[in-house]
Order: structure tokens, then C-alpha cells, then sequence
């Protein structure tokens, strides 16, 4: 009963921080009510017995919300972000998505018929976990893990304005390459 | 299964002493090394120069800046001593932790990622340029000690077959220390350790060139928390450091209590003692080390602790 409403809560906490995301009047606000909706969700797994799953959320969604601020107040329109703005855009069409993704999640969760466990609780969540996508699954998460390397080789080599000509030289001849920033390393 | 949990409602608040004590060790030897204004022209008395700064800050009073975002300012300066405690709470003492999950690796882990949130909003909260610059100096280290760091958490995880903490202290029981097989990680464990509480060599996000970067607007008791944070966070993980690369209580003769306390003091003296000797490294510079050395390093120790493991070295 109290793991129950211990989830509500968090459940609550996070639905409503998420809400804050859009109502709020700074990038940085804005990305911490995120993070903040994100932790909750992780703690709310760390209710659930599942340590590994939670504390990875709440890992990965801090250095993903981090990295996201830099990008956010980098990108937009007033400078370091102290000016308050907006943070919506597309009002009526966002809401219309986001309440229709809301309310067919809500009703498959409901509707589902969830099978009930058939044995005990394992001694080690983290070890089934483990077992369960690096066993069957190993060949899909090789291959998953190649194309997400591409993908980010990809977007580098897009995004970037240097290319290699830029660093070594039209023939390529030059020994160091020529960056705006220099290595740690002697090169 | 045998418990590995503290049951004791008092264990929480013990553990919390333990790693405030291990902070004040820490800073007491850091200022030793770093030769800090000795009281009464006694050197013998620079142990005691972080006890008479906290009060002094406990004195000083609040100073404060034109518009700060006083929410996110709170948060931050809260968050950072939390965080660092909450990293104490998989400590491994006697075979028993506060936490103990079949995560408690990635826990501290996670802590240790919650201050890449924190410092970015301590340097965002007072609406200055100088902190503002330090956060994003703290997000640019960020990105190069982490990976290594992980790796190195991972290389232990790997060598213990199991993340809960006190299954890694008990694999290395009888002198099978994971430091022998895994010298690179303890290395790397430990510069991660010391970038994420910018301190030592890689205070760059606090550095005297931003004129405090991300202290540069905190005073008085505000500042005390943010320094006792950086403290704890470092002291445990010494301890933490000691626990999964030298065993813990592991050892001959002495009680184990005592192992521990020499072992983390030996790790204490080791950080200290090599990372006041470093000049402070520049962000852009050490992600290029970080990437380049650090990180192939770090994969090719996770490799060689998997092919021990596999060859039934551990255990």
C-alpha cells in the first residue's frame, strides 16, 4: 500500500514538472523542470525493484539534460538565455499530439491484459536484465549499437564546417593539423 | 542470500558522520600539502586551516547578485553536499551498506552524474559571467572524465560479477586485490574523482583565471556547503576507491576496521599528494587526453579484466 502511493506521488511529481516544462519563462527552468520529471520517473523505478533500469535513468537523463542546456541557450535567440521567453510553440497542434499520445498510452496501460509473474522475484533484477538483452537480443544490439555509431560519425562530419582539408592542407601534407583549439596532446 | 543492508535506523546518520569525517580528513591534508596559511606561524596547525575557514564562512555574511535565479541557485548549493553523501550510502563497511542494491555501482555513479546538473546550475544561479563561464568549463571536463570513469566503474563490476558493493569487496578477499589486475582503472577511478570535485589539477571551472568561476558569487554559509560537498564527494571517493580497488578490510594481522581506515588514508595521501603537485590542466586539453589515451585505455582494461574472468582468475 505505501510502495503505492509512494508511486502516485512520484508518478504525480513527474506529470506535474513535466507540465512546468511548458510554463516556466527560461531555457534553464525549463530544462531542470525536465530533469527533474526524468529523476522521478527513475526514483519511481527504484520503487519498483529495479535499481539497475532507475539509477541508469537518472544517469543518463542528467548528463542528456546538461548537454541539452549547453545546446538550448547556445542555440537560441537571446544570448546566455537571461532574457524570459516563450516556451511553446505550435500551441494548438502540440497540445492536440501530446493529448492524443496521452490518452492512447493511458488506455493501453488500462486495457491491457498484463500476465501475472509465474515464478518469485529474481534475487538480481540487474542480472535478468543483463541476461535478457545481452542473450537473444545480442545480435540486434551489436547491430543497434553500429548504426547509432554511424549515426554519430554521420552528424559530426554533417554538422562540422572543418573538414580535413581545413586541418592538414589542400595535399594534406601539413604534419600537425591546423585547429582553433589546440589538443592536450602533442601532435 | 545474506543481508547486506544496515537495518539500524541510527546506520544512516553514522555513515553520514563517517563521510564528513573522511571530508575533513581530506581537506586537512590537502591543506597540508598545499602549504595553507599556517595559524600562528605553525605549520603543524595547516591541518587545522578547513575547520577555521568553515566558521569563518559560517561568520561572513551572505552577498548576493543583481536578479539570480534563486530557485535553480538554491537547488544547486543544496544538491551538492546531498549528492555527495548520497554517494557514502554504498560504502561498504563490514559487508554491509545503508544502500545495497544489485546497482550500487552505478549508484555512486549517478551521484557522481547529478553534480554534472548541480555545478552547471551553480554556475548559472547568480546571473554572472565569471560562474557562468566556470559551468560550462565543468560540462566541457565533464565530457572527458566521464567515459573513462564509467569504463573504469565497469571494470569492476566486470572483475566482481556483480555490481552490489559488498560482493565486490568480497571478491577481492585474501589479498586479490582488483588494484593488481586493474591499475588502470584505480588511476583513472581516481582523475575522475578529482575532476568531478574540480579540484587539484582540474579546478579549471573554479579557477583562479575566472576569478572563482563557480564560487566566484557564493559566500558565507552558502559556500560552506558548496566546499564541504566537494570535500565529502572527494573524501568517499577515496574510500570508495579503497573499498573497490584494495579490498576494503581485507588484510593480515590488523582488524579490519583499521585496514580500511589505512587504506583509504593511503588513497587520500596518493591524490593529494600527486594532485597538488600538477598544474591545473585546461578542459579542451584533457578531453584530448581523455578521449585519445584515457578512454582506449580504460576499454582495454574492461577487456583484459573479461578475458581474467572468463579464464576463472577471480574467485
Amino acid at each position: 500500500m505505501t510502495e503505492l502511493l509512494v508511486l502516485a506521488a512520484l508518478g504525480g511529481v513527474a506529470v506535474c514538472t513535466g507540465v512546468l516544462v511548458f510554463v516556466v519563462d527560461s531555457m534553464a527552468r525549463a530544462t531542470f523542470s525536465l530533469l527533474a520529471s526524468f529523476l522521478a520517473t527513475g526514483a519511481a523505478l527504484l520503487v519498483m525493484d529495479l535499481a539497475y533500469l532507475g539509477l541508469l535513468t537518472i544517469l543518463m537523463m542528467t548528463i542528456e539534460m546538461a548537454i541539452m542546456a549547453v545546446f538550448m541557450i547556445m542555440l537560441m535567440m537571446n544570448p546566455a538565455g537571461l532574457v524570459p521567453m516563450t516556451m511553446v510553440h505550435n500551441t494548438t497542434g502540440s497540445a492536440v499530439v501530446g493529448a492524443a499520445a496521452f490518452v492512447l498510452l493511458t488506455v493501453g496501460v488500462w486495457t491491457t491484459d498484463w500476465p501475472d509473474r509465474p515464478g518469485p522475484p529474481p534475487d538480481d533484477a540487474t542480472a535478468q536484465v543483463g541476461e535478457a538483452v545481452m542473450g537473444d537480443y545480442m545480435l540486434v544490439m551489436i547491430l543497434v549499437g553500429v548504426v547509432l555509431l554511424a549515426t554519430m560519425v554521420a552528424g559530426i562530419a554533417l554538422a562540422t564546417h572543418r573538414g580535413r582539408y581545413d586541418r592538414f592542407g589542400p595535399d594534406l601534407d601539413r604534419r600537425a593539423p591546423d585547429d582553433p583549439v589546440r589538443g592536450g596532446l602533442p601532435r | 542470500m545474506t543481508e547486506t543492508t544496515w537495518t539500524s535506523p541510527w546506520a544512516g546518520l553514522a555513515v553520514a558522520g563517517v563521510a564528513v569525517l573522511l571530508g575533513l580528513v581530506l581537506a586537512s591534508l590537502d591543506a597540508l600539502v598545499r602549504g595553507a596559511p599556517a595559524p600562528g606561524g605553525r605549520p603543524v596547525l595547516r591541518a587545522v586551516t578547513p575547520l577555521r575557514a568553515g566558521a569563518r564562512l559560517l561568520l561572513e555574511r551572505r552577498r548576493t547578485t543583481l536578479a539570480p535565479d534563486r530557485l535553480l541557485r538554491t537547488v544547486a548549493l543544496v544538491a551538492t553536499p546531498v549528492l555527495a553523501l548520497l554517494s557514502a550510502a554504498v560504502l561498504p563497511f563490514g559487508g554491509r551498506s545503508v544502500v545495497s542494491t544489485s546497482a550500487d555501482l552505478v549508484w555512486f555513479n549517478a551521484a557522481e552524474a547529478l553534480l554534472w546538473a548541480a555545478v552547471w546550475l551553480l554556475g548559472w544561479g547568480p546571473n554572472a559571467v565569471h560562474p557562468l563561464v566556470g559551468a560550462y568549463r565543468f560540462l566541457a571536463q565533464g565530457l572527458a572524465y566521464e567515459l573513462p570513469l564509467m569504463f573504469a566503474i565497469i571494470t569492476v563490476g566486470v572483475g566482481a560479477g556483480s555490481l552490489r558493493a559488498t560482493d565486490v569487496v568480497a571478491a577481492q578477499a585474501d589479498g586479490n586485490w582488483f588494484l593488481w589486475t586493474m591499475p588502470v582503472a584505480f588511476v583513472v577511478f581516481l582523475l575522475g574523482a578529482a575532476a568531478f570535485a574540480f579540484w587539484g589539477p582540474f579546478r579549471a571551472p573554479a579557477g583562479a583565471d575566472l576569478a572563482g568561476g563557480v564560487l566566484a558569487e557564493v559566500s558565507g554559509v552558502d559556500r560552506l556547503l558548496v566546499q564541504v560537498g566537494r570535500a565529502v564527494f572527494l573524501g568517499v571517493a577515496a574510500a570508495t576507491a579503497a573499498a573497490w580497488f584494495l579490498g576494503g578490510q581485507d588484510g593480515p594481522v590488523l582488524p579490519g576496521p583499521v585496514w580500511y581506515a589505512l587504506k583509504t588514508l593511503a588513497v587520500m595521501a596518493l591524490l593529494v599528494g600527486v594532485g597538488r603537485r600538477w598544474p591545473v590542466v585546461r578542459p579542451e586539453r584533457f578531453a584530448d587526453v581523455a578521449w585519445v589515451v584515457l578512454l582506449p585505455a580504460t576499454i582495454l582494461q574492461s577487456a583484459v579484466a573479461a578475458v581474467l574472468v572468463l579464464g576463472g582468475f577471480y574467485r
